[in-house]
């Protein structure tokens, strides 16, 4: 299993100067889903560095490829990758979830580089379909990339999107899921089973791809590949682990949404990521 | 009003490129002309209203103008997030086109009949409800719906209601039309109800009751400054709508008389869909009549609270008691 395979992979230096920054916003503002943004970081930096087209001083530039995260939760990972590509000034980080900054708990469109306002599940897919018959009709040669979470997938509109995606053979949409197989709850396969997962994607007509989530450059070779199949849309289901890179907070459900984090957990949090 | 609404789609569609159309799984044939002439910007997604609405979302967001069609409980109802969320925060002109708005398909049964679509759609920041009188009226709506700034519901009523406009009135959204002045009492209406609202002053005048007839084209934003101003100089107010008592027309009237601290005292009324579910079928009309939304329920209604100060004739205020 290539979940498994997931846990073996050591961290670069850049992922772990990403969690640092995730842990500085933590320690201003002692709450945050820490879980849910570890597990995709890797996602969220392959797409920015090496991937997508964009220009952070023109975030509306109109050929620019389209990123959307739509499980919202996970945005203290988009809003380091962001302001590390300069969407925006550092001192909005620390300003995370205050009356006096542009960064909540969910990301808003109002924050240069966030494509649309996430937080309620199940949103995004349809949007990035918007976007993707958009740049169909106009001739334009961008790529959409969706972000979706496991338990996301129990959202009936993910797959009324995902027929859709279908019928209109999107080659131009990118299904990414972070699946790190624990939703609020528990385990996905005791609170919603959604296995066999790559199938499911397969006959909605994607084209599929599994991949280690934390593995740098397998994420870079798959996201790089995408269309997998002409006249499809794709679905890369990227194998991660809730809180990767955190030993304590790995697969530790007290730590996919936190508040009040206190001085001490501070301090091994930043301990945790130089091990 | 239908045809007249899709009509315009298509008319709108010929001269903006920026006009596409989405329908769920409407009837076929439905839009033809658009789907044969134009099929790049026409859309058939399927009974998957979520996902329409995000799909609308994405287009808006692009700078295209999307219409929807399809029932109106479908496109109030089943995807309330994805309207409130998709397209109420981000303030996209996305366009809901409602059919078959409050009590039209009765036969169906209350699965089908919009009876608080204004309500649920009232409580969204950035939504404007449109509900069109008539054919007529629908038409200068959707002109005026191209460049408008953020998302429109409209609401269509049954097809073949009678034409009380005319293009001598002019139609701006978010603006009332005062269809007929009247200094004891004001009726007002919305959509359809504005026949009933035009029948209930004409009876009311032999009873020297005279009745002004308020339409409210336009139920978010509504036109409070014009509410006031004509609700001033009269005793009696009532609303009539197809739609629950709670939230629609008669409760924004009731909201902006009870902030309005009047010097002297109104006395007030819904008429509409009292705080239920019909509990059987029948014709619209047939619905309607029972709920009492009839021009003879809105005479009586203003009789009833007029009382004798505005009966003043003796003859007049007999032949009222032996009603």
């Amino acid at each position: 299993m290539l979940s498994n395979e997931a846990k073996a992979v050591s961290l670069d230096e850049r992922s772990k100067y990403l969690r640092r920054r995730i842990i500085q916003i933590l320690d201003v503002t002692r709450r945050g889903h820490l879980g849910s943004a570890l597990s995709l970081l890797e996602i969220l930096r392959v797409l920015y560095d090496d991937v997508m087209l964009y220009d952070a001083r023109n975030p509306k530039w109109n050929q620019r490829d389209r990123c959307i995260l739509s499980k919202g939760h996970g945005c203290l990972a988009l809003y380091v990758v962001l302001q590390d590509k300069g969407f925006f000034p550092e001192t909005e980080l620390w300003k995370f979830c205050e009356s006096d900054g542009i960064l909540g708990g969910h990301p808003e469109i109002k924050i240069p580089g966030v494509e649309a306002s996430t937080g309620s599940l199940g949103h995004g897919l349809p949007i990035g379909i918007g976007f993707a018959l958009n740049a169909k009709h106009e001739g334009f040669g961008h790529r959409i990339f969706v972000i979706v979470g496991d338990g996301e997938c129990n959202e009936g509109s993910v797959w009324e999107a995902a027929l859709c995606a279908g019928k209109h053979k999107l080659d131009n949409l990118t299904v990414v899921i972070d699946y790190n197989q624990y939703q609020s709850y528990g385990p996905t396969r005791e609170v919603q089973n959604l296995e066999p997962f790559a199938d499911k994607w397969k006959v909605f007509g994607f084209a599929t791809k599994e991949v280690d989530g934390h593995d740098v450059q397998a994420l870079r070779s798959a996201f790089s590949s995408v269309p997998l199949e002409k006249d499809k849309p794709t679905a890369i289901i990227c194998h991660t682990l809730k809180g990767k890179g955190i030993g304590f907070a790995e697969n530790n459900m007290k730590w996919h949404h936190k508040s009040g984090i206190n001085d001490e957990e501070i301090r091994q949090l930043f301990d945790e990521v130089e091990i | 009003m239908r045809k007249m609404c899709l009509d315009m789609v298509y008319e709108l569609a010929r001269k903006d490129k920026r006009v596409f159309f989405i329908g769920s799984d409407l009837g076929t044939g439905t839009l033809q002309k658009f789907k044969e002439e134009m099929p790049e910007r026409f859309f058939m997604e399927g009974i998957s209203e979520a996902n329409m609405i995000g799909l609308a979302a994405g287009l808006a967001m692009e700078g295209k103008i999307p219409y929807i069609n399809t029932i109106a409980t479908f496109l109030t109802r089943r995807c309330f997030e994805q309207v409130v969320i998709d397209l109420g925060l981000h303030n996209l002109d996305v366009r809901l086109l409602g059919s078959g708005g409050g009590l039209v398909y009765a036969p169906s049964g209350p699965t089908h009949q919009a009876i608080e679509d204004f309500a649920i759609m009232r409580a969204i920041p950035n939504m404007t409800i449109i509900a069109p009188a008539d054919a007529n009226e629908m038409r200068r709506a959707m002109l005026q719906s191209l460049d408008h700034q953020g998302p429109i519901y409209v609401r269509i009523a049954k097809g073949g209601d009678p034409i009380v406009t005319s293009d001598d009135i002019p139609f701006r959204i978010g603006k009332s039309l005062l269809m007929k002045e009247g200094s004891d009492v004001l009726i007002v209406t919305t959509g359809t109800t504005l026949q009933i609202g035009l029948q209930a002053s004409d009876q009311l005048k032999k009873w020297g009751i005279d009745a002004g007839v308020l339409h409210i084209p336009t139920v978010k934003p509504i036109d409070k400054e014009a509410i006031l101003s004509y609700m001033e100089g009269v005793s009696v107010i009532v609303t009539v709508e197809e739609h629950s008592i709670i939230g629609g027309l008669g409760a924004t009237v009731a909201e902006i008389l009870s902030e309005a601290n009047f010097a002297s005292p109104k006395r007030f009324k819904r008429i509409g869909i009292p705080d239920v579910f019909a509990d059987q079928y029948g014709s619209q009309e047939s619905l309607m009549r029972s709920f009492g939304i009839t021009t003879e329920n809105v005479v009586t209604t203003i009789k009833s609270l007029a009382g004798s100060e505005l009966l003043p004739d003796e003859a007049i205020k007999r032949e009222f008691a032996k009603e």
